[in-house]
């Protein structure tokens, strides 16, 4: 940016002595600090599950249904348990948070005026701002009581719980997003809509969203990645059952929530469960980098340029 | 051209609008409820927080250790007690020692980033490769740096479960956010100014040091205020890290490497006790986290609104 009319960036002025070329390189290694973060985190993740794949094979982690590593007697090794209570935590606070975000989006974009939309956007991103462990304890102390109002059945720990809290966690991501790229889509275009007779329903639906489809796909690919990774809030809310279920108000036990699980242990290093956490750690990182990757990939590949 | 059709037709329009009319007031009343989900939500989570916090949350609280008896934290019984009442305190010195910590390694490495990234960089393919890194590991999840942080410093480098390990850790995890905020704020200074540096026949680092920040340090303090307000609430990393959760004195602030107490990590073990008067304590801690919290995003929003007015 700053070397678009006259070259300021690096070599011309940098004529300065020792000191100058000092805070060159140290302003440098500061930057590659980060880099060098990625690899380290890939680095111990692999080094890590490298380990527990050396005594399980990569067959059985990918394909079993049990997941017991710590059994003393038969453990199981299959990391679908752990996926499946993930996937219900993630498509539960999607179905929460897509339809209520992405509304939301259209409110704030199309219909609000200036004055509604400068005190209701900053009150929604304070939702993000909470503390996750704030979630997990609003879960327990009310949303599973409103839900055993409702079914009576159901235990302190259940997935449903667990799916709408980190629903409401991740509204203001697709929201603020969305509302980003609905925003940025021109008046030209809602205008000429307009001069064909269009109503504001129409003007939102089938202008304004499709136009900025890439953006409002690229929020809901981050907020779900941010689901599969929420941590604290699962922990208390859904539970420490491993297991297959299609009762949302059942107790299920999500990858993260065993990390939690064996964190909160005291797992010797060189011990299988210590072992797991890598592999764990490693599975999880590898579906939000995805996630992330393809995030951006379909906001640079679709993105409508409008001048 | 029949009169009779005419109106036909025209009743015909009238309905077909008056039903477009109709849609469009369902759909924003749907948009309408849909924001007030996200409204409701908040009301409803400081409200329970607040509720269940009431009556336990006192100054013994704020400057007691934990306990292990629920019995310990309640007012009513602090008159007849041999330990002492039960409170927050390691955790609560603990956590402010862990962010100043924090603070102080993501000044240098964030902002010198931000410097090299905005001021240095010249356009390569190694440097849009950092920054699309630098995007990508914010949205690492924050219980994978708390894995980076057991493995690399707790065991590899042997600082045991300790402040500096979990500082460290949360630095990381905050570093992405705080060069991007930092980098920003330099963005936001104007080119003339750097010219004018130059055209007095200052050095790049001179014009870094003497025009650039100063005027970008407003900007920077926000975002690494904000920052540090998102790492004082985690509590995965510091988890994986292993803070402590009984500690009955706060950490040494002259022995970084010792164990260490984090209100957020003792909020989940009061959360997860299984007797419910621990719900109590544990909503107590959270307000305690959440005014902290509070006063922080204050101080960021005071410091930009007394210096960003300028432009």
């Amino acid at each position: 940016m700053s070397s678009d009319s006259i070259d300021l960036s690096r070599s011309t002025n940098d004529v300065g002595g020792l000191g100058d070329r000092f805070a060159h390189y140290v302003f440098f290694g500061c930057a590659l600090v980060t880099v060098a973060t990625t690899v380290a985190i890939i680095a111990v993740l692999v080094n890590g599950a490298l380990d527990f794949f050396s005594e399980v094979s990569l067959l059985e982690y990918l394909t079993s249904t049990n997941w017991s590593p710590r059994a003393t007697d038969d453990p199981g090794f299959g990391v679908l348990p752990l996926v499946w209570g993930t996937l219900m935590i993630t498509v539960g606070s999607a179905l929460v948070a897509i339809p209520v975000g992405t509304l939301t989006a259209i409110y704030l974009s199309e219909y609000a005026d200036q004055r509604v939309r400068k005190t209701v956007k900053p009150t929604l991103e304070v939702l993000a701002g909470i503390p996750t462990i704030v979630y997990g304890f609003f879960a327990l102390s009310f949303i599973t009581p409103v839900i055993q109002f409702f079914f009576p059945e159901t235990g302190t720990f259940n997935a449903a719980s667990g799916a709408i809290v980190v629903g409401v966690m991740i509204i203001p991501m697709v929201s603020s997003l969305s509302e980003d790229a609905m925003s940025s889509v021109p008046d030209s275009l809602r205008n000429a809509a307009y001069g064909l007779g269009a109503t504001k329903f129409e003007v939102s639906t089938q202008v304004v969203v499709p136009a900025s489809l890439s953006g409002i796909l690229a929020a809901y690919i981050l907020a779900i990645s941010r689901a599969i990774g929420e941590t604290m809030a699962v922990a208390l809310a859904a539970g420490a059952l491993s297991q297959i279920t299609t009762n949302p108000l059942d107790e299920v036990q999500t990858m993260t929530a065993f990390m939690v699980e064996i964190g909160t242990g005291d797992a010797s290093v060189g011990s299988i469960g210590y072992q797991s956490l890598f592999a764990i750690g490693l599975t999880l990182f590898i579906m939000t980098f995805t996630m992330n990757i393809g995030s951006m990939w379909i906001r640079s590949r679709y993105r409508e340029e409008y001048e | 051209m029949s009169a009779p059709t005419e109106s036909e037709e025209f009743e015909f329009d009238g309905t077909s609008i008056k039903r477009k009319r109709q849609i469009g007031r369902v759909f924003l009343g749907l948009c309408v409820g849909a924001t007030m989900v996200g409204i409701v939500a908040l009301v409803a989570l400081l409200l329970d927080v607040l509720v269940e916090a009431w009556g336990w949350l006192t100054w013994e609280f704020l400057t007691y250790p934990p306990s292990q008896l629920v019995e310990n934290y309640n007012p009513a019984n602090y008159g007849d007690l041999p330990t002492g009442p039960g409170g927050i305190y390691p955790a609560l010195v603990g956590s402010i020692y862990l962010i100043s910590l924090t603070a102080i390694f993501t000044l240098v490495l964030g902002v010198g980033a931000a410097i090299y990234l905005e001021e240095y960089a010249p356009d390569t393919r190694l440097t849009q490769f950092i920054e699309a890194n630098i995007s990508n590991l914010a949205g690492v999840p924050s219980i994978v740096y708390g894995l980076l942080g057991l493995a690399m410093f707790v065991r590899a480098l042997h600082t045991g479960a300790s402040l500096i390990a979990g500082a460290l850790t949360l630095t990381l995890l905050i570093l992405p956010i705080v060069i991007v905020s930092s980098q920003e704020a330099l963005r936001a200074v104007p080119d003339s100014m750097r010219r004018a540096s130059y055209g007095s026949g200052a050095t790049k680092w001179q014009t870094v040091r003497n025009v650039v920040l100063p005027e970008a340090v407003p900007g920077i303090m926000t975002g690494i205020i904000l920052s540090l307000s998102r790492a004082i609430g985690e509590t995965a990393p510091i988890l994986m890290v292993g803070a402590a959760t009984s500690m009955f004195a706060p950490p040494e602030v002259t022995d970084p490497t010792g164990p260490f107490a984090a209100m957020p990590m003792q909020i989940f073990e009061w959360a997860s006790l299984p007797e419910g008067d621990f719900q109590h304590v544990a909503a107590a801690g959270i307000v305690v986290l959440l005014a902290i919290l509070l006063l922080m995003n204050a101080v960021a929003i005071f410091i930009r609104n007394r210096y960003d007015r300028r432009g």
